[in-house]
């Protein structure tokens, strides 16, 4: 592994540098009640939008290589003849400028279902394949539990990987169209005194977790409370909305529907993203209900992302990120969801 | 494809008969419809336009489908309504008027009707009823919700009558696509909204303009009434505001009726 250090202000050329691409960075989205700054991930023109210091943002990469709608095909009628049209929707290079390690290990757990099977999703394959990834160390929020479930910290996955150290950024190189980019800015071997302030920065920012998850026995635990009174009282506050789904990162489920144009001269397939909460997720054709009860739909998302992910995987779908207990209503988060399954008092607040 | 022809599948396409009408409404969904120029001439090819008053000034009463806006509040559109009926094969709802009574019906808070019109009408006074949606007195065969309509799903819609495709609203509530469109949730932002509860297919057309939803379009197949009363109160917002946009399309009419009754006999206990 290649280390580098270069001072702050050269963010700014190396963010001119790749600019001649698509460049996704965090921004803000203005201010929520009590003063509270919201970020998104947003296409950037301005050096100036960038926002590295942000605290999370309300919704994932994810509609970057998953969009909520997206065209798989389209057929046009002819002479008589058809035509169908395939359009993958990737036409550039995508930097993404600023990414914490959960969401890049999201990206990690997303490949393992969509592009390492033996039928690789093409529509997101192709986005993947032309992502520049660069990552940031982050400060944890106090709804922030990926520390318990393993993804604090990334190891692949990404080109480079930032760690502020106060007057000048500490990068991991991870590839070489990385290397290649950093021989146009100035940069340092890190000396002593870098790596002495790297380990202190990492130390500093393990200190500020404050949110827990105990993962432990977890899958065994979760198969000996299959039916525990606890998934009937969140079912209850559960609303059936399918926010939880659509913010969180690793959340792939989808359907297709085909959607015939107006002059009937062509048709096109659409996937849509859908969730597991919604009323109709498990209904099949003939009209049976599989899960018509929301505390049976809230439970098997848990199951999926804690327990079955786990068995395929060795690894949870779950990256910690705490976006889908900040963004439910109903105020259902992973915290207090598996403590009340294991038993144990709510800690986290 | 030749109209009347067959598809790419080999089915045979119909170019229906098709008949707009409006009962009491704005008839801004039957406007919504001529308003979108761009697929007008699409439209027009794929039904065949009998009677549309607010577009055209023929008129036949041979017709296979019947899309009715507005809600009934009188006895001759009660007698008229039937009569479309009885001519129509597939009689469609067209918008929260016809659906569930819609703004009219708001007038049925008021216990003495007899008042209202008075108050309305002062000296001149009509003959006015209760506000009912279409299904009070006749079957209803297609609901499309909104108000307005979305021209875009009655497009859809009516293209999938023609080729007899099943029309499927979504059942989920409209937060599923507001949140897809990474919109900032406006509770965040101290705004009520009903979209925890609200059916969506709208397209979160209000929330995407930081516009609270009203539920035009009636509550979502699984409404967590119970839960969203808890997050109101969590946000104070009074209870008012979120009973106030419940009543005003009538949608959660069935579900208020419920929580009135609830509330009374609680009260009694």
């Amino acid at each position: 592994m290649l280390f580098r250090v270069f001072v702050k202000k050269e963010l700014e050329t190396l963010y001119e540098i790749l600019a001649v691409n698509h460049v996704v960075g965090p921004t803000s989205r203005g201010m929520a009640k009590r003063g509270k700054e919201l970020f998104a991930f947003d296409y950037l023109y301005d050096f100036q939008d960038l926002r590295l210091d942000f605290t999370t943002t309300t919704h994932s990469l994810k509609p970057f290589v998953l969009p909520f709608q997206e065209t798989l095909s389209s057929f046009i009628i002819e002479d008589g003849s058809w035509e169908k049209h395939v359009d993958l929707n990737i036409y550039k290079q995508h930097v993404f400028f600023g990414v914490h390690a959960c969401d890049i290990n999201a990206l990690n757990k997303l490949d393992k279902v969509l592009s390492e099977q033996a039928y690789p999703d093409p529509f997101y394959t192709g986005k993947r394949r032309n992502m520049f990834i660069i990552g940031i160390d982050c400060h944890p929020q106090p709804f922030c539990f990926c520390r318990s479930m393993g993804t604090d910290t990334v190891l692949h996955g990404f080109d480079m990987y930032l760690t502020d150290l106060g007057d000048s950024y500490f990068v991991e190189i991870q590839s070489a169209r990385a290397w290649d980019i950093l021989q146009q800015i100035p940069t340092a071997e890190p000396d002593e005194e870098d790596h002495r302030r790297f380990v202190e920065t990492v130390e500093a920012r393990n200190r500020e977790f404050s949110c827990q998850v105990d993962t432990s026995d977890l899958t065994k635990i979760l198969d000996l409370e299959f039916q525990s009174p606890v998934w009937e009282e969140w079912g209850k506050q559960c609303l059936s909305c399918g926010t939880c789904a659509n913010v969180c990162p690793t959340c792939y489920c989808y359907g297709v529907s085909e959607h015939v144009d107006l002059d009937l001269q062509g048709a096109s397939k659409i996937r849509q993203l859908y969730s597991c909460n919604l009323i109709d997720f498990a209904e099949v054709a003939g009209g049976h209900n599989f899960r018509p009860d929301s505390s049976s739909r809230l439970k098997y998302r848990y199951y999926h992302k804690h327990r079955g992910f786990q068995e395929a995987f060795e690894e949870s779908l779950c990256v910690g990120c705490g976006r889908c207990g900040q963004a439910c209503l109903a105020g259902i988060t992973v915290p207090d969801v598996i403590a009340s399954v294991r038993g144990q008092e709510e800690e986290n607040e | 494809m030749e109209k009347g022809g067959r598809s790419y599948l080999g089915v045979e396409i119909k170019r229906p008969r098709v008949a707009f009408f409006e009962l009491s409404s704005c008839e801004g969904c039957q406007l919504q419809i001529l308003n979108n120029e761009a697929s007008l001439l699409s439209f027009l090819s794929l039904v065949e336009i009998v009677n549309f008053r607010e577009a055209m000034s023929i008129r036949s009463d041979d017709y296979e489908i019947a899309f009715v806006e507005g809600s009934v509040t009188r006895a001759d559109e009660e007698e008229r309504l039937k009569r479309i009926r009885k001519r129509a094969g597939v009689l469609v709802a067209l918008g929260s008027c016809a659906c569930f009574g819609g703004v009219n019906q708001l007038k049925n808070r008021f216990n003495d009707l007899e008042w209202v019109k008075h108050e309305v009408y002062g000296d001149h006074p009509v003959e006015t009823r209760e506000v009912q949606p279409l299904s009070a007195f006749v079957e209803v065969d297609l609901s499309i919700y909104g108000c307005p309509v979305k021209k875009e799903e009655v497009e859809q819609i009516v293209t999938n009558l023609v080729l007899g495709k099943s029309v499927d609203h979504p059942r989920y509530p409209v937060c599923m696509e507001c949140t897809a469109k990474g919109n900032t949730c406006l509770f965040e932002l101290g705004e009520p909204c009903l979209g925890p509860i609200t059916r969506a297919g709208c397209d979160s057309w209000c929330p995407d303009n930081r516009m609270g939803c009203w539920g035009c379009r009636g509550p979502a197949d699984e409404a967590n009434i119970i839960q969203f009363r808890e997050v109101i109160r969590k946000h104070n917002i009074p209870e008012e505001v979120m009973l106030d946009r419940m009543e005003c399309f009538g949608g959660f009419r069935h579900i208020l009726k419920e929580m009135k009754g609830k509330q009374d006999k609680g009260q009694m206990e």
